[in-house]
């Protein structure tokens, strides 16, 4: 077992702490942090297969890498909008929560303010 | 030659090391924020001094040394930075705990 | 089992460690910590794996924007902590999600101990067409070369996530200058900070996007860089941030997307295919689209990961 290994299993156990945080974890922010903990399990894996394609000179397969970074890219725009919405619930109800009979969900203004 | 330095470089690098152990002892035992701030700053700049002095004994060029030294110098700028800021908030909300 | 080892294995059991540790703990401001913890010692990982660019960037964007972005959200929705521990799930959905989620996990740790052994790679061929741009990092080759098309739609996904945050926003902000929430004192410390590290944060990250085209670097890191910067000196209090309706704001987020999109179109009409570079002029067109993309990141992610600090 060498160490590329290890931190694929590694992946393997961080992936699975993520989907259990984002399941069971109340409030949204620790969904979304659940959610990203779940990616960056993803971009390991990814990363255990560059690894293991180490050939012609190169330290990694230089693809999977790549996808990794756009990846690493995407995850943090989908975290921004997310945080923007999270932000925005909070600011036009007060509460931070996804239940539907939470205080104060009646609607208030028509439109943004 | 290269044994000298390789020496060198070992205890430059352990006494580092001891000092980051040093820092974060500090930081788990110390009683209250301030002293906590203190212990990281301090012994954590000296440490990662240490290492870098270790690892610029075995560096071929010396733009690489340069920019070895610029980034013990950069660490040292945020941490003293952050610590006076830290130290501002603590002090101001009296979370001194 | 050799020293190098050992401290593999260390570090994949502590990282494990702490991704526990961010998903158990109540306080949600220790979890952001926690998980900016986490990052950074996944950049450690990423350097073990001789994946220095996705170091880079993973101590840049994963840990240091995202870390930014969380904690301005958990600093504004402290009010909510108390609420929402009251909600939590009963004690049976929590052994349906731990079951669920180790039958995961024990799925793809099997699939990692059976990977197949000699591991198909795409090494060889990137090495081999490296000659058709003439650039040394085979990182920045497969991004922008090869697999130009998935860049400039990472692009777009970028502007479309800021146009999403920015719609969502109140109605009366989309024309004037929005307020930072908090004035620095401008003879304190952090408008000090903020006078003194842009201009050195700004020559690295012109180096790391030139650097880029044959060591580990390239435009994400640059423009992760440069929005850094930008963040500081808004945090201070040195500057505002511009209205959205700014003209010169919307041309630079556009930028970036539209050289990559005219590049593009430019490879077709001359009879190629779409994003193919003519071979005499592949780096210069390369480094132009660079140039653009920088700047359309730098000024992207800033304004995300500054949202917190406005008025929403």
């Amino acid at each position: 077992m060498s160490a590329t290994t290890v931190f694929g299993l590694c992946a393997a156990a961080v992936m699975g702490l993520g989907l259990y945080g984002l399941i069971t974890n109340p409030g949204p922010l620790r969904k979304i942090l659940a959610f990203n903990l779940l990616g960056s399990g993803v971009f390991l894996l990814f990363g255990v297969v560059a690894r293991r394609g180490a050939a012609a000179g190169f330290g990694g397969d230089p693809v999977p890498q790549a996808l990794v970074i756009t990846g690493i890219v995407v995850a943090f725009s989908a975290t921004a909008l997310a945080i923007a919405l999270l932000l925005r619930l909070f600011r036009v109800n007060g509460s931070a929560t996804l239940r539907a009979n939470a205080p104060g969900s009646a609607g208030t203004e028509p439109t943004g303010g | 030659m290269n044994l000298v330095l390789n020496i060198l470089t070992v205890c430059a690098v352990s006494a580092g090391a001891f000092f980051f152990m040093a820092g974060t002892i500090g930081l788990l035992r110390f009683p209250d924020a301030l002293t906590r701030l203190h212990a990281l700053t301090k012994a954590d700049n000296l440490g990662l001094g240490l290492i870098i002095l270790g690892v610029l004994l075995r560096v071929a060029e010396p733009l690489i040394a340069l920019k070895l030294v610029s980034v013990w110098l950069l660490v040292q700028l945020s941490g003293a930075i952050v610590t006076q800021l830290i130290a501002g908030v603590v002090r101001q909300r009296g979370l001194n705990a | 089992m050799t020293v190098a080892f050992a401290f593999e294995v260390g570090l994949a059991a502590l990282l494990v460690a702490i991704a526990a540790w961010a998903i158990a703990v109540r306080n949600a401001f220790t979890a952001v910590v926690v998980f900016v913890v986490y990052g950074l010692l996944l950049a450690i990982v990423w350097v073990t794996l001789s994946a220095i660019d996705l170091a880079l960037t993973e101590a840049a964007i994963g840990s240091g924007l995202t870390g930014a972005l969380l904690l301005g959200a958990a600093a504004r929705l402290r009010p909510t902590e108390t609420p929402s521990t009251a909600e939590c799930p009963s004690a049976i959905l929590r052994l349906a999600a731990a079951l669920l989620s180790a039958t995961v996990a024990a799925a793809l740790a099997a699939g990692v101990l059976f990977l197949p052994d000699p591991t198909p790679t795409l090494a060889p061929a990137a090495a081999a067409n490296a000659a058709a741009t003439g650039l040394g990092n085979p990182i920045t080759n497969v991004l922008m070369a090869f697999r130009a098309m998935d860049t400039m739609l990472e692009k777009v996904v970028l502007l479309l996530a800021l146009v999403g945050a920015w719609s969502i926003a109140s109605d009366r902000l989309s024309g004037e200058r929005s307020d930072p929430r908090r004035q620095a004192d401008p003879d304190g410390v952090l408008a000090f900070f903020a006078r003194l590290l842009p201009p050195v944060g700004i020559v690295v990250g012109i180096y790391i996007l030139w650097v880029g085209a044959d060591h580990p670097g390239g435009a994400f890191q640059a423009g992760t860089i440069l929005a850094a910067m930008w963040l500081l000196v808004l945090m201070a209090g040195l500057t505002v941030a511009p209205p959205m309706s700014c003209r010169w704001l919307r041309l630079i987020l556009v930028a970036g997307p539209v050289v990559f999109l005219v590049v593009g179109l430019g490879g077709l009409w001359m009879g190629a295919a779409f994003l193919a570079y003519p071979p005499a002029f592949a780096k210069p067109l390369i480094l132009a689209i660079e140039v653009a993309m920088t700047l359309t990141i730098a000024v992207t992610l800033g304004l995300l990961a500054g949202a917190p600090e406005r008025e929403w």
